[in-house]
């Protein structure tokens, strides 16, 4: 993609912001369906309706939604920093759609090939924690603040379990770059790593059970980094009224949507990247049947979607099944049981692979 | 001027301001949260130098791990208890002249050296190499900082769990 733009436009700078413009609708595309889907998702689950009045089944309410939104006064109460609260939502976002620069969306769409890839995103989201705490302390509120502190605790310690699980793949595959991941995870879907990776023998179906583990592991942390309910005590409504953007109103608190949505389709991208394939369809291609080559990254994009898209859909499953976990039951699932199973699966991962 | 040029301006202007905040301004808070741009600029300039792998262990360990310890420390400690933490200058006289001894040193020396240099290769990767290098070259020195860095856990963790009498 850069390379055909860079061909085109003769602009290194230019064909970098046209790819970088790529993950950025994405977001926005995922902010608006995610919200509608969420809607919806809910009110099914609970026997409602949803939204129905907007449009062809509440189709138009997001766009509702974003109008008000827009036109909200920029409230902010006297004793608040304003530099630091006006700078937060931004550094938020920033840090969010940071990630997207190595997840790569199909095999010709990705931002940059840089080999620390998945390390990169790992390292990025500590810019994301910091933007919570500044942005907690600087609304001058208590609810704020002890909203983000819990989150930034339930953040970092997360954190250990997905990056022992990633550190696992790793292992196996030997690349940190998620570009070359999905490469190896080619042809069909027996070749995923959730599948005991590409290759054949009896090491690989020695992997599987492990990979399960790893994948469940990783699946929930990844719930927790994002603040996701079971693990939403960060903004818990009966007790902290939003958590630490209680202060925030308008397009800020808008930010803060965007980088929330934003986060749950990386973590999503990202685990289908390290289990699923990435953007590898499951069944081989139909531009290799039809003859046309032209077709396989379009397909490609298709499945990485498509993927990513039934992760958040079992997100938002999970948030209108499960009840909020206390803040002891959070700390002990991730301590005393995540923790200890990620490193056993690391080390059973590591000696299954020097077979 | 090429465009790395500019990139590399813009990275050391976001260093030296932001370090210029971190040690004039008056509030801690501001102190800490500008060490982020600080940490952030140099790991850019990390990035140009074709050292990816230290870029990322640069973000990940400064700002994931040091600065947010900082940040907790500072907010649990300033504004909830009553005492006001400010930063101040003490012993201006003596501390500039230390610095400017430092200073004046590094750039002499930076000036009289007769530097050998050779256009670079920006190396593609660096993961692989530092890899290797740290398992077979000194695997005994990391092997060490393994163990200094787990002798410092297990006391901070016995210091914190110490119940009193």
């Amino acid at each position: 993609m850069y390379q055909y733009l860079y061909d085109l436009t003769g602009s290194g700078i230019l064909s970098a912001f046209i790819v970088a413009s790529f993950p950025l609708v994405n977001v926005l595309i995922v902010v608006v369906v995610g919200v509608y889907l969420e809607r919806k998702v809910s009110a099914h689950m609970q026997d409602r309706l949803g939204p129905m009045r907007t449009g062809w089944h509440g189709s138009l309410q997001l766009i509702a939604d974003f109008i008000k939104l827009l036109q909200k006064e920029d409230i902010s109460s006297k004793d608040t920093d304003k530099f630091l609260f006006n700078l937060a939502p931004v550094l938020v976002f920033t840090a969010a759609f940071a990630a997207y620069a190595t997840i790569p969306f199909s095999s010709k769409l990705i931002g940059s090939e840089a080999e620390v890839g998945i390390f990169y995103i790992i390292a990025i989201s500590g810019i994301v924690v910091v933007s919570i705490l500044m942005a907690g302390w600087s609304a001058n509120n208590k609810y704020s603040l002890l909203g983000a502190m819990r989150s930034v605790a339930q953040i970092i310690s997360y954190e250990i379990p997905t990056a022992l699980v990633v550190l696992s793949i790793v292992m196996l595959t030997g690349t940190l770059s998620l570009g070359k991941m999905s490469e190896m995870q080619t042809a069909y879907f027996w070749n995923w790593n959730i599948l005991g990776g590409a290759g054949f023998g009896f090491t690989k179906f020695l992997l599987i059970p492990f990979m399960v583990v790893g994948f469940i592991i990783i699946y929930i942390s990844t719930l927790a980094e994002t603040n996701r309910t079971p693990f939403d005590i960060p903004e818990a409504e009966s007790e902290l009224v939003a958590g630490y953007f209680t202060e925030y109103c308008g397009m800020k608190y808008a930010m803060f949507m965007l980088s929330e949505y934003g986060n749950m389709f990386a973590v999503s991208a990202i685990i289908s990247i390290l289990f699923f394939g990435g953007y590898q369809s499951p069944f081989g291609y139909f531009g290799n049947s039809l003859n046309a080559h032209w077709m396989i990254p379009y397909e490609q994009a298709f499945w990485f979607l498509l993927k990513s898209w039934i992760f958040i859909l079992v997100q938002m499953w999970l948030r209108w099944t499960l009840p909020r976990l206390r803040v002891d039951q959070l700390m002990t699932v991730c301590w005393k049981y995540l923790i200890p199973y990620a490193i056993l699966n690391l080390i059973i991962i590591g000696i299954i692979s020097l077979l | 001027m090429d465009f790395y040029d500019i990139i590399f301006y813009l990275f050391a202007v976001i260093t030296l301001a932001s370090a210029f905040v971190v040690v004039t301004t008056r509030n801690i808070i501001y102190s800490a949260f500008s060490l982020l741009f600080t940490f952030f600029g140099v790991a850019g300039i990390y990035v140009l130098l074709g050292a990816d792998f230290i870029a990322v262990v640069q973000i990940m360990v400064y700002v994931g791990g040091i600065l947010i310890l900082l940040l907790f420390g500072v907010m649990l400690t300033n504004k909830i208890t009553t005492v006001e933490i400010r930063t101040g200058t003490a012993n201006v006289l003596p501390a500039s002249i230390a610095v400017g001894i430092l200073a004046g040193s590094i750039v002499t020396v930076m000036m009289w050296t007769d530097w050998k240099s050779k256009p670079g290769e920006i190396p593609i990767t660096t993961t692989k190499a530092l890899g290797s290098l740290l398992i077979n070259d000194y695997v005994l020195i990391f092997e060490l900082l393994g163990i200094l860095l787990l002798i410092a856990l297990i006391g901070a963790a016995s210091i914190a769990r110490r119940e009193k009498e």
